[in-house]
């Protein structure tokens, strides 16, 4: 009788995750389907401009997906490398000691308070960066985009490491029985043996990046602009939203429900990419096993 | 002699796992050790190519000597060593990459880069490993399409491709099906006019049809080495003969 009712009361924590999940993307498609009514999904997809806070509407989602990838971009650039090199260093070269003071220490930067990152951003590095290149502004999509990838940096290294652990020793040993050395094994066999783990933390950093709200808010800016500037204001998609749902926008309204169709494009994308880290993971899972 | 262990020991931090061992192998013949799991075949084995170098808090007391040169000497380049010695080992191990870059890879990381001599070689060793014949149309398919025997045969090939002298084999059958294992077992035989094999096994009658000469093993220590028929059929020690009879291990 009690078993009955612990089974049913876990059953019941997981539908609650469940339906709220749905729910969200119940909400989601209804709003944005109330929006595609009075918009055109053709002017959505090709319009240049993003105005619907002016009275001169124009509904181009390209702007503030632009900010997005490229404050996304800039910070992959940094943490994809970066990170990359740490996991081979930790997996392949670091002493047990060294890695297991290393290893929890990188993961600490997670742990930092995204807000901490954008007020970093923007009262230390954007100065700093200014005095390297004077035709910065203040707000730009350089300096959080440099956050950003440190923030998922750790990411990267720690589960790329996670997968190059995983290889099997014998793998390593026959690169190094062939006279192979540490780099030519880590680079050319413990890799490519590790492609699919490496690739689906970058493809989780990238949804981290993308979906990454308060850095780009603080330092970005607020300027929905199709450029690939890295030193000029833009304006995430995150940010957009933020932005209209913490200001006076009337509910029920046009303008209200363009943060609907800003989210669900959102939702599109990173859930194309769990896709493919999905697929990427079972298509290269268990070759050694 | 090709091949010399003077007074080796070797030691797992505080745990001694080799007490003692002299033994000399002669030029083209092939050597098996046996003995029961854990008496330290595979540890003396992979003394050789210096394996167990990656092993942390590990120690080696005494010499190994190849071809007269004391290969712990500090002036040896590891790397350039384990050119000249092949390993095979007990799992086929063949790398995430294409049947024909498997064979190449220890070529070009070894600096060749001319394609035509990694071409050559890499026709030359796959037949040298009885292969050819069954890959040569899918060189370029993935090494994982391989059956198990067939992956064990590319990963011989892929260390007789940079041309080593010597051979060691950790229980190069033990994971493969009767056929597999013969066909592994008939290779080793026309390997060795060319090179100096070591093989670790379990298989009994493995090592009697394939070898030469027999060290036994047991709790570290080197029991007895001699000519094969000799140790099969008149060993000297009691305990070889315990093992040979398989009434212990």
């Amino acid at each position: 009788m009690k078993e009955k009712i612990i089974e049913k009361l876990l059953l019941f924590c997981a539908l609650l995750t469940i339906f709220t999940t749905l729910g969200i993307i119940a909400v989601l498609l209804i709003q944005s389907f109330n929006f595609f009514k009075e918009v055109s999904f053709f002017d959505f997809v090709t319009d240049t401009e993003w105005t619907p806070l002016f009275s001169n509407k124009r509904y181009g989602i390209l702007p503030l997906l632009s900010g997005t990838l490229l404050t996304t971009l800039i910070a992959v650039l940094v943490a994809v490398p970066i990170g990359l090199i740490i996991a081979i260093y930790l997996s392949e070269y670091a002493p047990k000691k060294v890695r297991s003071i290393l290893k929890p220490s990188l993961e600490i930067l997670a742990a930092v308070p995204t807000v901490v990152y954008g007020y970093f951003a923007l009262v230390y590095v954007t100065p700093f960066l200014q005095s390297i290149f004077p035709s910065l502004s203040g707000f730009n999509s350089l300096s959080p985009g440099l956050m950003m990838g440190i923030m998922i940096l750790p990411l990267v290294s720690s589960l790329s490491e996670d997968a190059l652990y995983a290889v099997p020793k014998f793998l390593k040993e026959g690169s190094f029985a062939l006279g192979a050395t540490r780099f030519q094994t880590a680079w050319k066999v413990m890799v490519p043996a590790a492609f699919s783990g490496i690739a689906v933390s970058v493809i989780l950093a990238i949804s981290r990046a993308i979906g990454e709200t308060m850095i780009v808010a603080i330092a970005a800016g607020q300027q929905p602009r199709l450029t690939f500037n890295p030193f000029v204001p833009v304006e995430t998609a995150t940010t957009y939203i933020v932005q209209v749902s913490s200001g006076d926008v009337p509910h029920d309204s046009i303008e209200y429900r363009t943060i609907f169709a800003v989210g669900m494009s959102l939702f599109v994308i990173t859930l194309i990419l769990n896709n493919i880290s999905f697929w990427l993971k079972r298509k290269y899972q268990a070759t050694y096993s | 002699m090709k091949i010399e262990a003077k007074n080796v020991k070797f030691f797992y931090g505080q745990d001694q796992v080799l007490k003692d061992i002299s033994m000399s192998i002669k030029k083209n013949t092939v050597t098996a050790l046996i003995g029961p799991s854990g008496c330290g075949k595979s540890t003396f084995l992979r003394l050789f190519n210096r394996m167990n170098d990656l092993i942390e808090g590990a120690r080696l007391e005494g010499e190994i000597l190849i071809d007269g040169v004391d290969i712990y000497n500090k002036n040896i380049n590891v790397n350039e060593l384990r050119k000249t010695i092949g390993m095979v080992f007990q799992k086929p191990n063949p790398f995430p990459k294409t049947i024909y870059e498997n064979v190449a890879y220890g070529l070009k990381v070894n600096g060749v880069s001319d394609k035509n001599i990694i071409e050559e070689s890499v026709e030359q060793s796959l037949k040298q490993a009885a292969l050819w014949e069954e890959v040569k149309d899918k060189l370029k398919k993935s090494a994982f399409a391989l059956s198990g025997g067939q992956q064990q045969r590319l990963c011989i090939a892929r260390a007789l491709a940079v041309k080593p002298s010597i051979l060691l084999m950790d229980e190069p059958a033990s994971a493969l099906d009767p056929i597999s294992s013969i066909k592994i077992e008939e290779l080793i035989y026309q390997l060795k006019s060319s090179y100096t094999i070591l093989i670790v096994t379990h298989n009994m009658q493995q090592a009697s049809r394939t070898s030469d000469k027999t060290a036994f093993f047991y709790m570290g220590e080197l029991v007895e080495f001699d000519d094969t028929r000799t140790l099969f059929t008149n060993p000297k020690k009691e305990r070889t003969q315990n093992y040979i009879t398989g009434r212990f291990g």
